[in-house]
């Protein structure tokens, strides 16, 4: 009876129905959204629409930054706040790392490890500045201990998440092979943690932007936050925007570079 | 006697897994261990190998009877490969080389050795990813071989393979111990693996896991092809030994989450 629809019965055609919700990624538009909205701004302020002191406009920026630049200022700013940024950023991660993997590994650490991190965690760190300018003075210090202490937590967190994520087969693998507790932490756990621990870093790393430049406008004579805020006071808005412009490039670079890392160690993926 | 083992029981909370199980594995014997889910087959396998301590009882082994240039003496195959994805065919055998005193060329040669036996020599910089399923099971048996076992302890090594790569990895199971003798302890809830590769056949019954019989094989493992008529009747001699326990496990209801 189904072969009637071979022979000339009445059919309908079976419509498509699996459409949509399969967005594509396109460079060229990801570019032209750029530029459209850096023309359609630029129109804005050379008509008057958008007023010159509230919000100056692409090419008084870019004048800005290259006053920046060719002053050498910009080096001067840009130096002081990536020196506090790495610094800041690997003592965090070197300590988030150890304390994260003795929490993920030994049930000493795990349940003491936990509840502190629980309890610590959600403090806004620049809550802590003044503390810590108090116990390592104004200077460099106190801003190496907000940043570091900020990246500190979400590494330990990922980090023993990453650990408790091995696959207890690996991990029986190599004990059934007699493999030395060395071995089985450096060649099955830490490569098989590396994953998470890597995607903690993308956090870890805008964390530690945001802290930089929050304890840069606090108390700083050179840094990208200290040329922003003393830019705002003077109602310098060119430069406090090319100082927001080189912040975005910043991050834009820390999240290139964490990308290039990843593919290097993570390429068997 | 290479193993044995001796009036081992286990308990986990208070489910009896294993009660006073005892038998012997000779050198040269496969042992296949049946019985249906639930009876603790793969439990008294990580028992015999040193992963589980039983609750009672121990495992002997007989120090004499290791092969030259042996590295770990009960070395498993497990059934879900336990491959590491970032290290290559190579380096996954060479991981378990690594930690003994073998210098750069004696660990090239095993590597080189045991690809060549399971045919993987062409895949030796794959990684695991690109493997299909038998592959990997090669490569699990590539790596188990590589350390020279005493006691291969094999835990349902083609349950996760389609039925096709089952059938071509059974074959070569099947030469390999006919080839090398190797002793084994093959954990498997199919009949037909049993009796293709075992010796002996130690059928369990489940709730508390108990020896139900043990089954012997005279037929010689070389000699023995699919669908042979006395494999056919020893299946279903075994499959009669364990139908009834197979049914009621089917009906149980799950008590451990």
């Amino acid at each position: 009876m189904s072969r009637d629809v071979e022979q000339g019965a009445p059919a309908s055609l079976v419509r498509f129905r699996a459409t949509g919700f399969n967005p594509k990624s396109n460079p060229v538009a990801a570019w032209a959204s750029f530029v459209v909205v850096i023309a359609l701004w630029q129109l804005g302020s050379s008509t008057g629409f958008i007023s010159e002191l509230a919000m100056p406009s692409p090419v008084a920026v870019a004048k800005a930054l290259w006053q920046l630049i060719v002053s050498g200022d910009l080096w001067l700013h840009l130096g002081a706040s990536l020196q506090r940024l790495v610094g800041g950023w690997i003592m965090g991660t070197v300590a988030g790392l150890v304390v994260g993997f003795l929490v993920g590994m030994f049930t000493w650490a795990r349940s003491p490890g936990v509840a502190l991190v629980s309890a610590l965690f959600p403090i806004p760190k620049i809550a802590l500045l003044p503390l810590f300018i108090i116990w390592f003075g104004i200077g460099e210090p106190s801003k190496f201990a907000t940043i570091a202490f900020g990246v500190f937590f979400p590494t330990v967190i990922n980090t023993f998440g990453g650990v408790d994520n091995v696959q207890r087969n690996l991990i029986r693998m190599g004990q059934s092979f007699d493999l030395p507790m060395t071995s089985v932490v450096r060649k099955i756990i830490l490569p098989g943690a590396l994953p998470t621990i890597l995607s903690g870093f993308r956090i870890s790393s805008s964390i530690a932007i945001i802290l930089l430049i929050a304890a840069e406008m606090i108390g700083a004579q050179y840094g990208i936050g200290a040329l922003i805020l003393a830019a705002g006071n003077l109602y310098q808005t060119d430069q406090l925007i090319a100082g927001v412009v080189v912040l975005s490039l910043m991050g834009l670079c820390v999240s290139w570079l964490l990308g290039r890392l990843d593919r290097w160690l993570l390429g068997w993926r | 006697m290479r193993l044995h083992i001796k009036n081992v029981s286990h308990s986990y909370d208070q489910v009896e897994a294993l009660r006073d199980i005892d038998f012997g594995i000779e050198p040269g014997e496969v042992v296949a261990l049946i019985g249906p889910s639930g009876c603790g087959k793969s439990t008294l396998l990580s028992i015999i190998g040193g992963l589980l301590k039983p609750t009672g009882g121990e495992v002997l082994m007989c120090d004499q009877a290791k092969p030259e240039g042996c590295l770990n003496p009960l070395t498993y195959v497990f059934q879900d490969f336990a491959l590491l994805p970032w290290r290559t065919v190579a380096g996954n055998i060479s991981l378990v080389l690594e930690d003994h005193a073998l210098s750069k060329s004696e660990r090239d040669d095993r590597i080189a050795e045991v690809l060549a036996q399971t045919n993987l020599s062409d895949f030796a910089d794959a990684y695991p990813k690109q493997l299909s399923g038998g592959m990997k099971q090669r490569v699990g048996i590539a790596r188990a071989l590589a350390v020279r076992p005493a006691v291969l302890l094999m835990d349902e090594p083609l349950s996760a393979l389609d039925a096709q790569t089952r059938i071509l990895l059974l074959d070569e199971f099947s030469d390999m111990f006919a080839r090398t003798g190797m002793t084994a302890v093959y954990v498997t809830h199919n009949l037909n693996e049993a009796v293709r590769l075992a010796h002996k056949v130690v059928a369990l019954r489940r709730r508390p896991g108990t020896i139900k019989e043990i089954h012997d094989i005279d037929v010689p493992i070389k000699d023995r092809v699919e669908g042979m008529p006395e494999l056919i009747a020893h299946e279903q001699a075994l499959w009669a030994l364990i139908r009834d326990e197979a049914i009621a496990a089917d009906k149980e209801l799950e008590h451990v989450a």
